[in-house]
């Protein structure tokens, strides 16, 4: 190279760097008629899979709403754009990436992580800089204990996940002429944060009914194996049997269940789906009768105008990306649809009058009512359970909700 | 303490537990092996037994769902697959802290295999997967007693495996020049020992019996690119408890913990079934650090 041409080559490089420089400019909250939502999500590490669908739904959202038409503030349309950062599925990367995007992307609107810990890791950042987020797969219930004023969740919370089993188990009892508090109660739980929070809703609602608990056991996360605890479900035969510990849990209550011979006449977990326990190939039809937590069904009476109702959602998303939507996808597509809804009632894009706008939110979508409580929960929505009849997720709980009937003693 | 009770009132449930705990133990002590054999002949502590027990499931998962034969058939490719693997990276870095401290060997290996999960992440994904082994458990007494097929291949594994390894150390030239290069590797170098094959040869061998545990772990458990910790941090505690240099007591040592931390889990609650075998292994770590200076020796 020559002394003019890397001369040059300096020079070139410095233009670029400036120009990148004046690129990012301090405030890109509005820009020109598009306004920037920001979040940082686990796109590769051990969230990925989810991380993924949490990308697509904010995506779709995106494009649904943008296709709609946008949204209105003060007269004029804005379409919504999202930026993006990978947290690598670690709560400090996650934070530190949530600042950058607060602080050099002046992203003044965030989107919530997946998972609870990475939301964990970003709350305090976003209630220091007093921006708000709307996440939408965060559920320990830790969250909404620390008085976060910025902080809304579209989602139910852990604890709600399989309290409705309790409830189904207690309707079941009553329906065959047996007093609710005669039903025995197993749980089994991975000492997690998230699966804890679970276990807190169930054993609250057990008691409401008088239920007895007759194993309580905490699965450490090191531990491959559930056999003592199923050795104790085989000896003491409870009515219900309660698992929770994300995908590993489920995977494995089904795989040694089935190795064990173990049969209870009610088994409630919580990801199913993930761990893909219909699939015949790998688990036979094992989980046949299986009741699954879930945010949300395609096949719930939900819906509004830019989505439609939740089966069009569903086969909409199915279209898009080649399979269909798991609830990580529609509810992180619900929480920009709240974004949406707030900028148009707050009528303009000042970030504490659009706070306050989020707080106020009370609408249906085809994920489900939300409406936030003080802490910034969603209370509107139930949790629902489907059970699996013939391979297939058929939603039976709550009952007032529910398209299938509850089958027992499977 | 409710628990303990019932275990007094029914007997068979007390042996459904324990063997149950030595059906698990098996499957634990196959990576124990490698590790003291790597241990022992490399004075290396491998810390990605666990990667490699995943690899092998991993292996054995893709052999079932793309050729849809049974995932039996993943235990002998799995072992060979990982041989494979294990033979490039002793080639790629391994080799490079053969003779160098503990610490960087420790260091060394446990970069590999954050890689490795990283790899496997980006390969597998990051769901957790199982395969069927398609066989039936059988009922003994009433269906009181019930005993996975597949955990008793397992443990017949183990024991074959352990009589294998034991006559090729004893009896071939390639077992005879790993004895010798682990008592005095300068000795055997100069006595015409290719050390460098017969690290590759150690390194490989232990990668391939993780792997074949790796086959059994997707077929009585569960698989996914971060779950390798759990077999690391046991086949550490199996080795620190038997003891470098003694192949029986490694899997005595296994078959023991796996039962004992059975019970624990049965008696105490789940939640001090892992928290027991810690403690114990705290225990016996003082112990021997008061007995044992730190030597090399070969499995026998």
């Amino acid at each position: 190279m020559t002394f003019l041409s890397r001369k040059f080559a300096y020079l070139a490089t410095g233009a670029a760097v400036a120009a990148l420089m004046a690129s990012t400019p301090a405030d890109a909250r509005v820009d020109g008629d598009t306004i920037t939502l920001g979040a940082a999500l686990s796109l590769t590490g051990k969230y990925s899979t989810a991380g993924h669908h949490t990308q697509r739904g904010y995506e779709l959202a995106k494009k649904m709403i943008n296709d709609a038409g946008g949204v209105t503030v003060g007269g004029k349309t804005y379409k919504i754009d999202i930026k993006y950062y990978d947290d690598e599925s670690t709560p400090a990367r996650g934070a530190q990436l949530v600042e950058r995007l607060i602080q050099q992307d002046g992203v003044k609107f965030m989107l919530g992580p997946y998972s609870s810990g990475l939301t964990k890791a970003v709350a305090p950042i976003i209630d220091k800089y007093k921006i708000p987020m709307i996440e939408a797969n965060g559920a320990a219930r830790s969250l909404f204990t620390q008085g976060y004023k910025y902080l809304f969740a579209v989602l139910n919370t852990a604890d709600q996940y399989l309290a409705e089993s309790i409830t189904l188990a207690a309707e079941h009892a009553k329906a065959q002429g047996k007093d609710p508090s005669s039903v025995k109660v197993a749980l089994v739980f991975e000492n997690d944060p998230f699966s804890q929070d679970v276990r807190l809703g169930v054993v609250e609602k057990a008691k409401e009914h008088n239920m007895k608990i007759i194993i309580d056991d905490k699965l450490p996360p090191e531990l491959n194996d559930m056999a003592s605890s199923l050795n104790k479900v085989r000896a003491l035969r409870p009515d219900l049997l309660v698992v929770s510990g994300h995908s590993k849990g489920a995977a494995l209550a089904i795989r040694q269940m089935t190795e064990m011979k173990v049969k209870v006449p009610m088994l409630a977990m919580t990801h199913c789906e993930a761990a893909k326990v219909t699939d015949e190939k790998n688990f036979g039809t094992h989980a046949e009768g299986t009741l699954c937590a879930t945010q949300w069904d395609e096949n719930l009476a939900y819906k509004d105008q830019i989505f439609g109702s939740a089966l069009d959602y569903y086969n909409r998303f199915a279209k898009d990306y080649d399979y269909n939507p798991p609830y990580q996808s529609a509810e992180s597509s619900a929480a920009v649809y709240v974004y949406t809804k707030a900028f148009e009632k707050a009528g303009s894009f000042d970030v504490d009058k659009v706070r306050d706008a989020i707080a106020a939110t009370q609408m249906e979508t085809f994920y489900g009512p939300i409406k936030f409580d003080a802490a910034g929960k969603n209370i509107a929505k139930p949790m629902v359970l489907r059970q699996i009849q013939d391979g297939k997720y058929i939603p039976v709980a709550p009952t007032k909700f529910a398209t299938g009937k509850f089958r027992a003693g499977m | 303490m409710d628990n303990l009770l019932l275990l007094f009132q029914a007997p068979p449930l007390a042996l459904q537990v324990l063997i149950d705990g030595l059906l698990v133990g098996a499957i634990l002590a196959m990576p124990a092996y490698g590790m003291a054999l790597v241990w022992g002949v490399m004075n290396i502590i491998n810390v990605t037994q666990g990667e490699f027990v995943l690899l092998g499931g991993f292996i054995t998962y893709i052999l079932f769902t793309t050729t849809g034969i049974s995932p039996i058939w993943g235990i002998p490719v799995s072992f060979v697959a990982l041989y494979v693997i294990g033979w490039v990276i002793y080639k790629i870095v391994i080799f490079r802290i053969v003779d160098r401290d503990l610490f960087i060997s420790i260091l060394a290996t446990f970069g590999i295999s954050i890689m490795l999960q990283q790899l496997m992440n980006v390969f597998f994904g990051a769901d957790i997967q199982t395969a069927d082994p398609g066989l039936e458990s059988w009922g003994f007494m009433d269906d009181m007693i019930i005993v996975a097929p597949i955990r008793l291949i397992a443990f017949a594994m183990v024991f074959v495996l352990g009589g294998i390894l034991v006559m090729f150390m004893r009896q071939s030239r390639m077992g005879r020049a790993i004895r010798a290069t682990s008592q005095n590797a300068r000795a055997a170098r100069i006595m015409g020992v290719d050390t460098d094959k017969v690290y590759a040869t150690t390194y490989a061998l232990n990668a391939a019996i993780c792997g074949a545990a790796g086959a059994l772990v997707v077929m009585t458990s569960v698989i996914g690119p971060f779950l390798g910790i759990i077999y690391t941090v046991r086949s550490f505690l199996i080795v620190v408890v038997a003891g470098l240099g003694n192949l029986g007591a490694v899997v005595v040592s296994a078959l023991g913990l796996g039962a004992l931390e059975n019970y624990a889990g049965f008696i105490l609650g789940a939640e001090f079934q892992v928290a027991f075998v810690y403690i114990l292994m705290v225990v016996i770590l003082i112990y021997r650090s008061l007995m044992l200076r730190r030597q090399r020796r070969y499995l026998t």
